[in-house]
């Protein structure tokens, strides 16, 4: 590796090792996709072609046939419909409730914020499972099973957001703030004139994540959720494997369409996810 | 105590202000929770969950002399233990391959990475295929090995393994970033140096790529452990527990206890151990990053 950190890529001139290690990497990216690649094979052939010996890696006439059957079998638009209902809910969520926190943890000066603050990094010490069975009970209190309030009000707030807002906060000049001041803008004012447009990025890291973090749940739409027709995509497609039969085109061309959304944010978002990751590694 | 001025008492006021939409859903969904949890194992419990009698540390001494709580920690364990390194070494051997400065290299990096964006659910149904016995393509791989494929998910010993494999690859995305930003946070003259000292190829890695990574080791190390300890979704939807409680890790103990059996202060009981453990956990990784400071 050092050594190929310390040779400089020469345009235009093309090396035996450059040759190797591109193979090298194209295996490897291929093997660790292979779970997905033959997902897609296999949502494009019929059943048939599944159950021969050996096991077929590409469908012999490739058909979408699996794809509308889906539609058939199970409300999937609707599951589709929920979570991203669920999910963009969150994001506003994230987005709105720790902009504020970050700001008050970092502009802002009043007593007990240092306590305030070590009570928000508690909360990650805190695995959501542990406090599963009470939060069970609260919304089952309210009423809020079958809901799309039940699936996310639970988890509008986000400490880690709030950690993530307030580091980019903090990058911002005081003197802006000192200026801002002066000719008289309110705190609020120049919270939404001045620290928002330029923490843009660290914005779209926290809404990248509360998307997947929550698109991709199923825990806790199982327990809340009865009615078909309120089910989340992970709990919908799941169902797919509980069938009488297990159908796999059919599971896997599920299974597709539910990993497209994230695998398109995956695309789209590489940088603002990387750069959520590596704060976390950083920072502890 | 200093006295309270007018302007502290405003500037309290407006910071509360701030911090009041989260604080509120954080009081109402984690604190208050979390001390209900505490609060429920020490009673009884109807169906319902309401209470019915005070039972002391009944619940926790039950769950200590219990044969199938004992064999849920034991599935706990050899479920992190085949996950966590291997998943560990993984990241850092794939991160070093993508740690080269080659054209088109983020294309590598997004198609290795991409099991970030997959869900566990996604996940499971994937290596649910895999797993099958007569149409997985591991078992045919396996036999072209002259190794006769197991039924990964019905026998007790391969069962927990088969979650561990899927958890792996549901990591592996996470373990490559993470590895991938702490290598390129290695000085360059620290390798220079080394190699001006005669260091190459594998003691170069072992030597001076693994002890300046260590503290993005470390953090993998907590993180997909308690990855591990809140791992439900592929339990559910590989195994669900069994067989015989194999994969009875620890939340799924849980959810058996509290949403099958609706023993809802037995299964609060768990939870408390659960959050203790990753209370244990997220505070060792405070202590390192704090003495990986003060050493610097």
């Amino acid at each position: 590796m050092s050594e190929a950190l310390r040779r400089p890529v020469v345009r235009g001139q093309v090396r035996p090792g450059t040759v190797g290690a591109y193979v090298l990497l194209a295996l490897v990216s291929v093997l660790v996709a292979l779970p997905l690649l033959i997902a897609l094979s296999y949502s494009l052939m019929r059943e048939s072609d599944i159950i021969t010996f050996p096991p077929p890696l590409l469908p012999v006439a490739p058909t979408f046939e699996n794809y509308g059957k889906v539609f058939g079998l199970i409300p999937i638009g609707r599951y589709l419909l929920n979570s991203f209902v669920v999910s963009s809910a969150v994001v506003i969520g994230h987005l709105v409730t720790a902009s504020l926190a970050a700001y008050a943890f970092s502009f802002l000066v009043f007593r007990g914020r240092t306590l305030l603050f070590f009570a928000y990094l508690s909360t990650l010490m805190i695995p959501w499972e542990a406090t599963i069975i009470s939060n069970y009970m609260t919304i089952r209190a309210l009423g809020w099973f079958d809901t799309y309030q039940g699936l996310a009000v639970p988890f509008l707030a986000t400490a880690f957001g709030t950690f993530l807002l307030r580091q980019a906060f903090l990058q911002i000049p005081r003197e802006l703030w000192d200026a801002a001041r002066i000719d008289g803008a309110s705190s609020f004012r120049f919270l939404r004139t001045v620290v928002l447009p330029l923490s843009r990025p660290a914005l779209g890291t926290v809404a990248i994540y509360g998307f997947l973090a929550t698109y991709n749940q199923y825990f806790w739409p199982l327990l809340i959720t009865n009615q078909p027709l309120m089910r989340t995509t992970q709990v919908g497609i799941a169902q797919l494997r509980f069938e009488e039969s297990l159908r796999w085109g059919l599971v896997m061309a599920g299974v597709i369409m539910v990993a497209v959304p994230t695998l398109a944010l995956l695309v789209l978002g590489q940088r603002q996810l990387i750069r959520g990751l590596t704060a976390g590694a950083v920072k502890g | 105590m200093t006295r309270w001025t007018v302007r502290d008492v405003r500037s309290l006021g407006v910071g509360l202000a701030y911090l009041l939409p989260s604080f509120v859903l954080f009081a109402v969904f984690v604190f208050i929770p979390l001390g209900r949890t505490f609060y429920l194992s020490f009673y009884n419990t109807r169906a319902t969950g309401a209470i019915t009698t005070f039972a002391g540390l009944d619940q926790y001494v039950e769950l200590l002399t219990s044969a199938t709580f004992r064999t849920g920690l034991v599935a706990t364990v050899l479920f992190a233990v085949y996950t966590v390194p291997v998943g560990i070494a993984l990241g850092l051997v794939l991160a070093t391959l993508l740690n080269q400065r080659l054209r088109g290299i983020n294309v590598f990096r997004t198609m290795m990475a991409s099991t970030i964006a997959i869900s566990a659910a996604v996940g499971a149904l994937l290596w649910l295929l895999l797993f099958n016995p007569s149409l997985g393509l591991l078992n045919y791989v396996l036999s072209r090995l002259g190794v006769p494929g197991p039924d990964w998910l019905i026998q007790p010993n391969t069962a927990i393994l088969a979650v561990a494999i899927t958890t792996v690859w549901l990591t592996l995305g996470t373990n490559i970033i993470v590895m991938l930003a702490g290598l390129q946070g290695v000085p360059e003259e620290i390798y220079e140096a080394a190699r001006l000292d005669g260091a190459k190829g594998f003691r170069m890695f072992s030597r001076i790529t693994v002890p300046m990574v260590s503290p993005s080791l470390f953090f993998l190390f907590v993180v997909d452990t308690i990855a591990v300890l809140q791992a439900f979704t592929q339990i559910h939807l590989l195994t669900r527990g069994g067989p015989v409680d194999t994969t009875r890790a620890l939340v799924y103990g849980i959810y058996l206890d509290a949403f099958q059996n609706f023993q809802f202060g037995y299964a609060s009981a768990q939870s408390v151990i659960l959050f203790l453990l990753v209370l244990a956990l997220t505070l060792l990784q405070f202590r390192f990053v704090e003495r990986r400071v003060h050493y610097q």
